[in-house]
């Protein structure tokens, strides 16, 4: 790959952008106090927070899949008039603010809210529990999963699809045998990413689930929380956050380049 | 009849009617955007005709009238497009088995059928090799057994050859003659080549601005087309015969070209030239021309600064108005139309005399 018939000039701005992402990543890597960083990433609150963080973020990237497939098949191959409506409404979470989300959450699934009230009934309580982190998550990192299996879908295109209809295969054996595998690829990426949103989630949370050690407090909240009375252990927790995106991002954008499909 | 279609798609302008009997094997020809594509998208049940009736074998497939739409799945209709579109996530095998294996058929039945089928396209060897490793003769050979595989009642060739280099052409050509003629299937094949026309078809159609505008034996529609489409990529001499050595042998004598390595000496097969390539004389030829035909002119057709010289036999000849007016010829002479050997093609042949 060459660079020909880029102004030089661009590069300027470019390395200001760049610098811009790597230099409080660097500053927070130069405060780490690499003495107690052990002991600080390992104490009981921290561990707690990480381990429901992981578990949480698991479930809710499932939830993702589950719904988010069928989702992005429908936008994708759907063409119905109201699509774009559609569209527009699964998409809402990336642009709203999570605390936002988080008080429609509370106005859905709580004691008086619009079905929480009829759960409340049933003996069912979401708000404020681990179920409630999962689906604040579920919420804000859907739209992730939703668009990059929707662009995977439209560029791999119907044809093959047409072509396995034609030579008998009904529709979830087509769904199954061919959609699926060809774009698998898309579809662990938009996993990858979700499940790395429903680790940052943050806001939602907060509004929704609360703080409770070991049942709502995830990790970004326990650094919110540390920040507050003992700033190193919030930067040692921090630093985990940060590798586990590293390792995310490297996994999902590695894995693009040698698919040549 | 096995095959009828009525067909009217509003936002293409596309208004068709068309029969097809059993076994027969109709070419489509027309200018890109003339409706052959929405034509096979109705046919395989990809495309919902806005007003149409779509019957085979006695099935009907699409009535708008009652409502009546089977899915594509159903339909016992198989699409050969251009690209051969072998699913990249399965092995050569893999693609061949998927028909079977979706009408119900177990695993090793499917293998034993899948083998079966990539033998009769000369695969057999490729069957465990990934698609992205086939050239793109190979692939549309793979692509060909898929589509054979699920055993259709009725296939759809959508220019299956248009994406393959001049090697790969030929092959191709004579295995879709060797699969779809012998066996008798019925088959729309939509082509830009007149040589696909002659190997594999029986008729030809001719769609324009989605109107049928020409139909009739392949014969007629190549050497007399009545179409500007036809006119365009036909308007060819044919001659029919029997394969004999080096030469055809017609009602017309021995014509001598350049036989095709499909050629088998005593079958049918058809001489190719361009009225072009015809020179016309009023005495007979000096030296030894190789392929010299006593003809009596039939009409003179003006075409610009060129007229066509057609005979009683059918053979036309390409002259200027000069040469015409040197020659003083007129309808009801005889003459002699002298053609090389060299731009004389001999092809095998699908022509029903």
């Amino acid at each position: 790959m060459t660079a020909t018939g880029l102004p030089r000039w661009l590069f300027v701005p470019a390395t200001l952008g760049l610098l811009f992402v790597v230099v409080p990543l660097v500053a927070m890597l130069l405060t780490v106090d690499w003495a107690t960083f052990p002991s600080l990433v390992t104490s009981p609150a921290s561990l707690d927070a990480l381990f429901l963080s992981l578990r949480t973020s698991a479930a809710a990237t499932i939830l993702c899949i589950l719904l988010g497939v069928p989702l992005a098949v429908v936008l994708a191959r759907s063409s119905f008039r109201w699509i774009s409506v559609v569209r527009g409404f699964v998409l809402l979470p990336l642009v709203l603010p999570p605390v936002v989300g988080g008080v429609a959450l509370l106005y859905t699934f709580g004691r008086r809210g619009l079905i929480g009230e009829h759960l409340d009934a049933l003996g069912i309580h979401i708000a404020f529990t681990t179920t409630a982190v999962v689906l604040a998550q579920t919420f804000v990192a859907l739209p992730f999963l939703v668009t990059s299996l929707e662009g995977a879908l439209r560029s791999a295109g119907s044809r093959y699809e047409d072509v396995a209809a034609t030579l008998g295969a009904r529709p979830t054996t087509v769904f199954r045998r061919i959609t699926l595998p060809l774009v698998l690829p898309g579809l662990v990426s938009g996993s990858v990413l979700a499940f790395a949103r429903a680790l940052g989630e943050f806001g939602a949370t907060l509004t929704f689930a609360g703080s409770l050690q070991g049942v709502t407090r995830t990790l970004p909240l326990e650094i919110y929380l540390q920040r507050e009375t003992d700033p190193d252990a919030a930067v040692a927790l921090s630093l985990v956050l940060i590798l586990v995106a590293v390792v995310i991002v490297v996994a999902v954008y590695s894995r693009r380049k040698d698919r040549p499909l | 009849m096995s095959l009828t279609v009525r067909a009217r798609v509003t936002a293409r302008d596309v208004d068709i009617d068309l029969e097809v009997a059993q076994g027969e094997i109709v070419a489509v020809l027309g200018p890109n955007g003339a409706g052959k594509s929405t034509l096979l998208g109705v046919v395989s049940g990809l495309l919902r005709p806005d007003a149409g009736r779509v019957e085979l074998d006695g099935r009907v497939l699409t009535d708008t009238a009652t409502g009546v739409t089977v899915a594509p799945h159903d339909r016992s209709v198989v699409l050969l497009a251009q690209q051969a579109l072998l699913f990249p996530h399965l092995t050569v095998a893999g693609n061949v088995e998927f028909a079977p294996r979706s009408a119900g058929a177990g695993r090793r039945e499917a293998r034993v059928r899948a083998v079966r089928w990539l033998r009769e396209v000369d695969a057999a060897e490729l069957a465990d090799r990934r698609p992205h490793e086939l050239s793109g003769g190979q692939a549309q050979r793979v692509a060909l057994a898929r589509a054979l595989a699920a055993e259709p009642h009725l296939l759809l060739l959508d220019e299956p050859m248009a994406a393959l280099d001049v090697t790969a052409t030929p092959v191709l050509r004579s295995l879709l003659r060797r699969v779809l003629r012998d066996s008798g299937r019925t088959a729309l094949l939509v082509t830009h080549d007149p040589l696909d026309v002659l190997a594999l078809a029986d008729r030809v159609i001719v769609i324009e601005a989605g109107r049928i505008v020409e139909d009739g034996p392949v014969r007629r529609v190549l050497t007399r087309p009545r179409s500007a489409f036809a006119a365009r990529i036909a308007g060819t001499n044919l001659v029919t015969g029997t394969v004999r050595g080096e030469a055809l042998e017609s009602a017309n004598g021995l014509v001598h070209g350049r036989v095709h390595d499909d050629c088998v000496p005593g079958t049918a097969a058809v001489a190719v030239f361009a009225p072009s390539a015809v020179a016309v004389y009023t005495d007979a030829p000096h030296g030894s021309p190789r392929n010299a035909l006593r003809v009596r002119i039939a009409e003179l057709e003006a075409q610009g600064s060129t007229v066509l010289v057609r005979s009683d036999t059918g053979i036309a000849a390409e002259i200027t108005t000069a040469a015409l007016a040197d020659l003083d010829v007129h309808p009801g002479d005889s003459v002699w139309f002298v053609v090389k050997a060299t731009e004389v093609g001999i092809h095998p042949a699908a022509l029903r005399a």
